[in-house]
């Protein structure tokens, strides 16, 4: 265990700048006003680690490396730069720059949950191949002494290359379903527990074995393992519990980044691996609560497709009023204040512009407007914000549950789109719901209830029935969002 | 650096962590997942170093392959993740600035 990388105390210090500048990155998140200047501490915070890493290890020829080796004495070679290698390490920081850059630039804001998860696997895929090239080269990251790699580091490394494999095939399942290449529905096998079970013993075990004995197969199986598991793992849950996944995805990516970074000894790495790491269990966390359901529920799967289940066939006869597009603009223009619910319906019809044009209406009209979002609305943490920010919607505009439940009771219409589960009374009143104790929004409390649905057949993922459709308050828009959404803003003049 | 020393530098930045990561508004928190991504990209120091070792024999130069594409997956990652959170900041704003017209 006794052992020490040789390193450049300057090159640690800025390791540490690093760390701390990403620290502040997140902190600047705090508000919308911080958060550009945030972000920029983030990229000087990058800039530093790869800088350092750069001129700290820069590659040198081979003859003289290799002469030297049989002394021991690498640090004594004359200093030849290796401007082959260079040229390669450019060539690759550029490749994946363009890539990145266009991606960011094109990407559509409802396509975000999607872009998240295939990132979060290149981190994962990024982890697996550190470990990997660190295994096959171990002299290189200074963890091994006459080809024996150091015990401690075999740990290290065998837990950086499993949790970077889970988080890499996790997220590719996490953005096929959510880029809807797979159905959302949850995929069970049969007896799947017991497999996982024995699937991550079987990783643990194999890292435990790693500490004796090196040989490559030990090292590939924990990998394959781990990518086995993590398919395992994403392939049960439904798409509405994405919020809790791509979290906890994030979450992984953080501790791969940290294990890597205990290998390497590097504390840029340790610093933004627990960073992230907490970032994402604390949003997993956030989420499960807004559910209320646990995370192990949630990662045990089986809740939730897109289509609503089989209970939605038992939708039930009860007389429900439908409106038009007429009658909504005319009582929301006679109102004094309106609160609009949006859930994952009005991002998959890409609503928010034409939402936020029905709103600048209004408030021509003189109605107050405001927004209400769940916190598992959407897709991912913050998906409605984001799009409501794409669609210019003010952000002091936009309140969270707690801060605006309060008000429905004094407001007078609540305007629902594409949202359902998040505004059902049973989760408050019927102990045998499956959303029980979930927090929701107290629409019915509103003296009108507006409800866009495409249809009265489907009702929500959870496939419970929605008191709300039946009030006597309520008036359902049945039509696609967006369209429905167009209708109105006619209707306005 | 002993194990000590680098386990108290990770517990105490979990710690970190969580009160920051506590005080980030709701309404940010698609960005945060962009630019959390964006910085665990930091994996790329541990690419740099796989790239610019010499590589010997048969390991030495797969394991300079693999340190290479890491390269270029973390960049695409670093790179694409700080661009889109810029991009998502950039659209937050507050309701006295006049709404661009888009």
């Amino acid at each position: 265990m006794e052992h020490t990388i040789a390193v450049n105390p300057w090159a640690s210090l800025a390791y540490l700048v690093a760390g701390v500048c990403f620290i502040l990155a997140l902190r600047g998140l705090s508000s919308p006003t911080s958060s550009q200047r945030g972000n920029r501490f983030g990229m000087i915070g990058m800039t530093i680690a790869v800088v350092t890493t750069l001129v700290t290890h820069v590659p040198r020829h081979l003859v003289y490396i290799h002469a030297n080796l049989m002394t021991g004495t690498i640090g004594d070679a004359p200093f030849i730069p290796d401007y082959t290698t260079i040229a390669e390490i450019l060539v690759a920081i550029s490749i994946g720059a363009a890539i990145g850059i266009v991606t960011a630039r094109r990407i559509a804001m409802t396509a975000m949950p999607q872009l998240v998860a295939a990132f979060h696997s290149l981190v994962g895929m990024a982890a697996v191949l550190v470990a990997g090239a660190a295994f096959l080269n171990p002299e290189a990251f200074g963890i091994a002494a006459a080809g024996q790699i150091f015990a401690q580091s075999r740990i290290e490394m065998g837990l950086g290359v499993a949790i970077g494999a889970i988080t890499f095939s996790g997220s590719v399942i996490a953005f096929l379903k959510l880029n809807g290449n797979m159905g959302g529905k949850p995929i069970m096998l049969p007896g799947r527990h017991v497999i996982n079970l024995a699937v991550l013993a079987g990783i643990l075990g194999l890292v435990a074995y790693f500490t004796q004995d090196q040989s490559p197969w030990v090292f590939w199986t924990i990998t394959g393992l781990s990518f086995a598991i993590g398919f395992l793992l994403i392939i049960p849950i439904g798409g509405a519990d994405m919020p809790v996944v791509v979290s906890m995805l994030n979450s992984y990516s953080g501790w791969a980044a940290a294990a890597m970074g205990f290998t390497l000894h590097n504390t840029a790495m340790i610093i933004t691996g627990a960073l992230v790491g907490s970032s994402g269990a604390i949003l997993s966390y956030i989420m499960c609560r807004a559910m209320n359901r646990s995370f192990i529920s949630v990662i045990a799967g089986g809740f939730g497709g897109d289509s609503g289940g089989g209970a939605a066939a038992a939708a039930s006869d009860r007389p429900w009023k439908r409106g038009s597009a007429e009658d909504a603009a005319f009582l929301m223009s006679q109102a004094e204040q309106v609160i609009i619910v949006p859930g994952y319906g009005m991002a998959v019809a890409q609503a928010q512009h034409v939402l936020r044009e029905m709103a600048d209406k209004l408030k021509e009209e003189g109605v107050r407007v405001k927004y209400a979002i769940h916190p598992v609305a959407g897709r991912m943490p913050g998906h409605m914000n984001v799009l409501l920010a794409e669609a210019n919607v003010p952000y002091d505009e936009v309140f969270e549950l707690e801060d605006i439940n309060s008000e429905f009771a004094q407001t007078d219409v609540a305007f629902i789109i594409g949202a359902n589960d998040v505004v059902n009374p049973a989760a408050k009143t019927d102990k045998s719901s499956p959303i029980y104790g979930m927090p929701v929004f107290d629409v019915n409390k509103a003296k009108t209830v507006l409800f866009i649905k495409r249809s009265m057949g489907g009702v929500g993922y959870a496939g419970v029935d929605n008191d709300v459709f039946y009030q006597d308050n309520t008036m359902m828009l049945l039509a696609d969002a967006k369209k429905m959404v167009e209708e109105i803003v006619k209707a306005l003049g | 650096m002993d194990f000590i020393s680098i386990l108290s530098i990770f517990v105490m930045a979990v710690f970190v962590g969580y009160y920051v990561v506590w005080s980030v508004t709701p309404a940010l928190h698609t960005p945060l997942m962009a630019v959390t991504n964006a910085i665990s990209s930091v994996i790329i120091v541990g690419a740099l170093i796989a790239s610019a070792a010499v590589g010997i024999g048969g390991t030495g130069a797969t394991s300079k392959w693999l340190g290479l594409l890491a390269v270029v997956l973390a960049s695409v990652n670093i790179f694409g993740g700080f661009a889109v959170t810029a991009r998502m900041l950039a659209m937050y704003k507050k309701k006295d600035r006049p709404a661009a017209k888009h």
